[in-house]
């Protein structure tokens, strides 16, 4: 294995001083440059999803008034600056996707499974640099298309991020599923290649490419995490691909797998046969693992900021893993929850509701191991370790209202009202996006050989924990009284009305949040050039990234690669100096490595 | 006018974060600064986190002074309602509890432990017997609450038949409702959206030749006498849309190319649900809200007060007008409901020849 590592790495310093600026900053296939190329995209799509959650948020808080924010950016959809019904359905449909798809599976998983793979496993690079690349351009261009879709006459997809046909299949249901929809199908189907490349390459980089000593009982959670993502992702993003192609025949090549017996505009269409449920299974079959495709990587992440900045090891290793597993495979086999009103057959809805719910065990082990992993320790409040403890925080929150959205009798009274909102975005938006920003914090000396500005971070962190629980805990109250999600206005239904100022309240807070990582934008983009120069282990960790010198290189280490002697978790280990010790320090003489 | 007050907040938190950025910098000019949390910062935060506790804890009872009446967890109008909202009321006083206590935990656990130079963490890596409780314990807990969801849902969802339900189609167009009575066989008619005959006002696609269609009734409103179950076959002609009756706690989705369905009983009427006192209490407040707004209301051309209504609304998004698909439900006495019954038109009588 190691002695692969090595010849690859001399082949590395062959070509060295032949790189040109494409084939440093553009067609890289350096590992720790397309994890930068990830993440500054799904940066940029980032900005442009939480600006459409803020422009529908103001729809919702004042209804059909005008606004210049509107008619600066929506154009001939804001009539004399009033939203239009379309544009508001465009708005979230493009919202929900760009969120889910390009910022917290590419921009996240793209992110630090390119950076942390070969680093803190100990290899030169990805299996392969070239798929490696490719997976990124892939993602750029689908990002491009959804981009463009945009910007086409009849409108972008406005039939929800879950676009269920009928709906997304007929032209004259909607108009954003004529080209709008069109541009949406062909954007994620190159998404779905993208992650399939670098889903596979990060299975085989941590299967094959392990440094000598590198058992996977030493491997970081990290790596456990993102490693499973990968698994998921291979298992279940070609089904979506597969619903995708098959809904791209039903638009265009008049065949009847999703559609049958339809009536619209005056006229009855010809297919026949079709179920919109068979739709939902396949789209969902991918769509609850790709939340714990989202949310796996932020836990990987958060675990690993967890022990170093508590400055203890992460409390149960082997049970984290186990319920890492858990997870991966429950999510598999949960994606009924949400469909126990489509329709199919209620005792499937007992099947669902059983297995949702077992999910809930690995999730509360978790987050006991996370609330234990702090417990005596000393505690550094870096703002990765804030983001960090945020992240358990909105978990925690989040997911103990699944409990009530996985019993499909509940279900029934709550489902696609506000509650269910408020549930995903605490459980997987907020959380996963904490996790996200726990990583930038904690890894931006890796990358950019810089530190963030401390105190731009805190003020960052505080101000988003606060407007995030502003914004979504009260929405559960609003989804407990019975409040659709997705109407462009409440104001046609009186019975409504008491929770117009709730509703104001919420998106004042969204739009304090929302400005505030302006704080984050700019401390992020100054200091990749202006940053303080950063040392080469600032935090004092144990894992192998942080004994790469500061400076980046192909093939990351000058010399040999480092051999691993213990787990990664060896903080305050009685009977060292240091309050940690790195991977790559053997063993004393008479120290035992933890039996974890 | 809100527009632009809108963007001058926009553009005024903008100039601040810049300022404040400005102040940050210029404070750190000079001092010794490597960007890693010292314990002056470990301090700080400890506390926040402990203040940030306090805010959790004040949202939630804000949350519930102002929006916890929750109408719809209260008051059901439906004889399996108050089993859902059992169980709802069970799994939050659940959730509530871990909530409180883990949030605690957490929160108290980064102040108590914040940083300190020279201190050193407990090296504390694993415990089996601590696995083991907070493994069981969700186990059981979650047990309790599965065994329970499954034994309701199962009694929702099983129509039993021999109870003569009255048997109703809802069926859902972008962007109405209609509903079809069975008539007095209590079958509906055959149907399919192939056989919509517009010019002929067979606008359900029923077919004519059926004989047990002919006394079927079609109407815009939803008329349920009080205390008899009814069974809603659903049908769609174009898209999704869902059918939900949050008083009843129903919902099921409208499926083009199928029929679905969903059994009730109503229980309250709406003369009766109108007397409640919270209810009372609830109109009274919106009324109240609604008068500061006379103007804006009246301009739409909408009724100034509100009454209350039981409402079936569209809850599956099915394109433009989808926030405005809604239908008036009318729960009654027998004798009334047999009354409105008879004063529609049959199916037979409905057809333009």
């Amino acid at each position: 294995m190691s002695a692969h590592a090595d010849t690859h790495a001399h082949d590395d310093h062959g070509h060295h001083h032949k790189e040109t600026f494409v084939t440093k900053y553009i067609f890289s296939q350096d590992h720790k440059m397309i994890a930068k190329q990830y993440l500054i995209t799904g940066t940029i799509m980032g900005v442009i999803g939480v600006l459409m959650s803020i422009m529908f948020r103001m729809q919702i808080a004042w209804p059909e008034e005008p606004n210049v924010l509107f008619e600066a950016l929506l154009g001939k959809w804001a009539p004399d600056g009033v939203m239009d019904a379309d544009i508001y359905l465009a708005l979230v449909t493009i919202h929900g996707t760009i969120m889910v798809f390009f910022v917290l599976t590419a921009g996240l998983s793209g992110t630090f499974s390119n950076l942390l793979i070969p680093l803190q496993i100990g290899a030169r690079d990805m299996a392969s640099g070239f798929l490696n690349m490719v997976s990124y351009w892939l993602f750029f261009l689908s990002s491009v298309i959804m981009i463009i879709s945009l910007f086409v006459e009849a409108g972008p997809a406005a039939a929800g991020w879950t676009i269920y046909p009928p709906l997304s299949a007929l032209p004259m249901a909607s108009g954003g599923s004529g080209m709008g929809m069109t541009l949406w199908l062909v954007s994620m189907a190159i998404f779905i290649a993208s992650s399939l490349l670098g889903s596979l390459n990060y299975i085989v980089t941590v299967i094959n490419l392990r440094t000598k000593g590198m058992s996977m009982t030493r491997l970081p959670l990290t790596i456990w995490a993102f490693f499973v993502t990968a698994v998921i992702g291979v298992v279940s993003f070609p089904v979506l691909l597969s619903a995708a192609l098959l809904l791209i025949m039903d638009r265009s090549f008049g065949t009847s797998f999703f559609l049958s017996d339809i009536f619209i505009q005056g006229e009855v269409l010809h297919y026949q046969g079709g179920s919109p449920v068979l739709f939902e299974h396949l789209f969902w079959f991918l769509g609850h693992p790709e939340v714990y495709i989202v949310i796996l990587p932020a836990m990987g992440l958060v675990s690993e900021i967890m022990a170093s900045n508590s400055r203890k090891p992460i409390f149960g290793y082997r049970a984290m893993i186990m319920s890492i597993l858990a997870i991966a495979f429950l999510s598999t086999i949960v994606w009924g929850h949400h469909m126990f009103i489509s329709g199919m057959n209620p005792f499937l809805g007992s099947v669902f509701t059983f297995t949702t719910l077992l999910i809930a065990i690995p999730s509360a082990v978790k987050a006991f191991n996370w609330i234990t992993t702090i417990w005596k320790g000393n505690i550094q409040m870096n703002p990765a370790m804030l983001f960090s403890i945020g992240f358990v925080s909105t978990f925690i929150t989040g997911g103990l209202t699944g409990i009530i959205l996985g019993d499909s009798a509940l279900d029934i009274n709550v489902h696609d009202t506000y509650f269910v909102i408020a549930h995903f975005h605490l459980v997987m938006g907020i959380s996963a996006l904490y996790g996200m920003f726990a990583g930038i914090y904690h890894w931006f000396p890796k990358m950019f050989g810089r530190m963030l500005n401390k105190n731009l971070g805190y003020l960052h962190f505080w101000v988003t924990a606060i407007c995030a629980y502003g914004v979504f805990f009260p929405m559960h109250f609003i989804g407990m009284a019975g409040l659709p999600r997705r109407y462009y206005t409440n104001s046609n239904f009186p019975l409504f009305d008491d929770l117009t100022n709730a509703n104001v309240v919420i998106t004042l807070f969204a739009i304090v949040g929302g400005a505030f990582q302006l704080v984050y934008l700019y401390n992020f983009f100054i200091s990749i050039f202006f940053g303080k120069k950063a040392e080469q282990n600032p935090w004092r960790s144990t894992t192998l990234e942080w004994t790469t010198p500061v400076e980046h290189m192909h093939g990351n280490w000058p010399g040999e690669i480092p051999h691993v002697y213990r787990w990664s978790y060896d903080y305050s280990k009685p009977g060292h100096d240091d309050d940690f010790v790195p991977q790559n320090v053997p063993l004393k003489e008479g120290e035992e490595e933890l039996q974890h | 006018m809100t527009a632009f007050l809108t963007l001058i907040i926009v553009l005024f938190i903008a100039v601040a974060i810049w300022q404040m950025v400005k102040i940050f910098d210029l404070a750190q000019v000079g001092s010794h600064n490597d960007q890693i949390a010292t314990d002056k910062d470990n301090t700080l935060n400890g506390y926040l986190m402990m203040a940030f506790l306090v805010f959790i804890y004040v949202i939630t009872i804000a949350s519930f002074w102002y929006l916890g009446d929750l109408p719809l967890m209260s008051n059901a109008a439906s004889e399996h309602g108050s089993e859902i909202d059992n169980l709802m009321i069970i799994s939050m006083v659940l959730i509530f509890i871990v909530q409180t206590f883990t949030q605690f935990l957490l929160h108290y656990f980064a102040y108590k432990y914040k940083g300190e130079k020279g201190r050193k963490a407990l090296f504390y890596a694993d415990n089996n017997t601590l696995e083991a409780i907070w493994t069981f314990i969700p186990v059981v807990v979650l047990a309790g609450l599965i065994i329970y969801g499954l034994f309701t849902w199962t009694t929702i969802m099983n129509v039993d038949e021999s109870d003569d339900p009255i048997v109703i189609e809802l069926y859902a167009q972008q962007f109405n409702w209609k509903a079809r009575y069975a008539g007095e066989d209590n079958t509906l008619g055959m149907a399919n959206v192939r056989l919509i005959d517009i010019d002929r006002a067979n606008i359900l696609g029923v077919d004519e030749s059926d004989p047990n269609a002919q006394d079927d009734v079609i109407t815009t409103e939803l008329h349920l006498p009080v205390g008899k179950p009814v069974l809603f076959k659903m049908r769609s002609q174009d898209v999704l849309h869902s059918a939900y009756m949050p008083h009843f706690r129903a919902q099921m989705n409208c499926v083009p190319g199928m029929i679905t369905q969903f059994g009730f009983t109503p229980s309250v009427t709406t003369a009766d649900m109108r007397q409640n006192p919270d209810i009372v209490e609830k109109v009274a407040n919106i009324n109240a809200l609604r008068l500061e707004r006379q103007d804006e209301i009246e301009a739409k051309g909408q009724e100034l007060l509100y009454e209350f209504d039981y409402l079936l609304l569209c809850n599956k998004i099915c394109g433009t007008s989808h926030y405005n698909m809604q239908m008036k439900i009318v729960v009654e006495t027998q004798e009334e409901y047999d009354a409105w019954l008879s004063e529609q038109k049959t199916f037979k009588n409905s057809l333009i020849n």
